[in-house]
């Protein structure tokens, strides 16, 4: 069986993997992380969106081997646990964006790709454009929209990067 | 996903070699068309050979009166290009309008042009401008490249390293996007490049992209949305499915010609 190795949230991580294994299977299944979602398995959700080396994709449409030597950042990665929340997740928090909270990691991870994108001023029309690729069956969105404004602000306030800290 | 052997070749020459060895294998670009057709089983491969290690086939610069991108650049690199923002907007906009962001950070303009998905959007640029899809092996003119859905003239072993783009003057693309998967229902790419002129469509045609000579004949007079005023294109040999019927596939052939023709204008 290949072995792959990766940083994940800042710790140097070994697995024994198939070559078919995704990322996320290795993240939920090896690594025990699942807070990274398996929302339609097809590319369309959003709700497994991570970062890789600093970049947003899509983990249920990534080969763990693709992996080998990056840095991945999951929404476990954003806080310490038990410290405060990262920028976007208060902002999340605040601004009631989520239901069911099933989206949300992955709404996250994307919404911290759109600041590294688009800065820290964010308009309306540019964060539902950039949500393209994620999908919430609950809230309608809005106060998604809301909360991504405000995090992109209280980031650039605090200093936040858009790459959580490794 | 049925399992298969993974390989990170770091020279084109050792890929083309894995090729070799292993007939039932594929190359894995950006992966964003191959691994969703991989889980659903539509494809198998025995092996699949990875080019991100390789180096030097990503990039956009500048050569000549061409544009030139590393058949492993990514889509929102290429979108994001200065050097392509700079030299033909029009292009730039392709990839753009590809997926959605995450799919945009992975997929690569080779991936999308080896896999020629009958609704993919950078077929229609490469015909729409005349491009040359560049191998380890040949320059393929973008008018023999595309031989039907899902089909190139790729040979066994082929592997695309580069994409030539001829800078065009006046160039744009537009798309009918599909609303749930945002490939395009329909897309045509127009440009005019001297006394060439280039109308491309993607989603249309049950055979892939295709050109649309009545159009480029009647663009040759003035290259504007007027000049191609209640032109149509038969229904035959239009896409049908839930999404839209074969007249309507036609209908919007036109219309997006128009738009774009006003695009490239403007």
């Amino acid at each position: 069986m290949p072995s792959v190795s990766m940083t994940v949230n800042g710790k140097p991580v070994t697995g024994d993997v198939e070559a078919r294994t995704l990322l996320v299977q290795f993240l939920r299944e090896n690594l025990r992380l699942t807070g990274t979602h398996v929302g339609c398995d097809t590319s369309q959700c959003g709700a497994c969106v991570v970062h890789i080396d600093g970049i947003a994709a899509k983990s249920c449409t990534t080969l763990a081997l693709q992996c080998e030597g990056a840095k991945i950042t999951t929404i476990e990665g954003l806080a310490e646990p038990n410290g405060p929340l990262h920028p976007m997740q208060e902002a999340f928090r605040e601004h009631h964006g989520l239901q069911c909270g099933y989206c949300t990691p992955g709404m996250i991870m994307a919404a911290l790709d759109i600041v590294r994108r688009k800065g820290n001023d964010l308009d309306e029309h540019t964060i539902r454009e950039q949500l393209d690729g994620n999908l919430c069956r609950c809230t309608g969105y809005h106060n998604i929209v809301k909360a991504i404004a405000a995090g992109a602000k209280a980031m650039a306030k605090g200093g936040a990067p858009a790459q959580a800290a490794e | 996903m049925y399992n298969f052997t993974f390989h990170r070749p770091t020279t084109v020459r050792q890929a083309a070699g894995l090729l070799s060895r292993n007939p039932e294998g594929k190359i894995l670009a950006g992966g964003q068309s191959l691994l969703p057709v991989m889980k659903q089983r539509l494809a198998s491969p025995s092996a699949l050979v990875d080019l991100a290690l390789v180096e030097g086939m990503t990039g956009v610069e500048l050569k000549g009166r061409s544009v030139v991108i590393g058949a492993m650049t990514r889509h929102a690199d290429v979108a994001n290009s200065t050097v392509l923002q700079e030299a033909m907007p029009g292009l730039a906009a392709v990839p753009g309008a590809v997926g959605d962001p995450q799919v945009r950070n992975r997929g690569t303009i080779g991936g999308s042009i080896a896999n020629n998905d009958p609704n993919a959007d950078y077929p229609a640029a490469c015909l729409g401008l005349g491009a040359t899809i560049i191998t380890n092996k040949r320059r393929i003119a973008a008018d023999d490249f595309f031989t039907g859905m899902f089909s190139t003239a790729l040979e066994d072993g082929e592997i695309i390293t580069k994409v030539s783009f001829p800078i065009a003057k006046k160039c744009a693309y537009e798309k009918f996007k599909h609303p749930a998967s945002g490939f395009a229902l329909v897309g045509v790419f127009v440009s005019k490049r001297g006394p060439d002129i280039r109308v491309a469509v993607t989603g249309a045609g049950s055979n892939g992209v295709f050109r649309v000579k009545t159009f480029e004949e009647a663009l040759k007079k003035r290259f504007a949305a007027k000049s191609i005023e209640g032109l149509t294109i038969p229904a035959t040999g239009m896409n049908e499915d839930i999404h839209a019927s074969a007249e309507y596939r036609a209908h919007l052939v036109g219309v997006l010609a128009r738009r774009a023709l006003a695009k490239a204008n403007a």
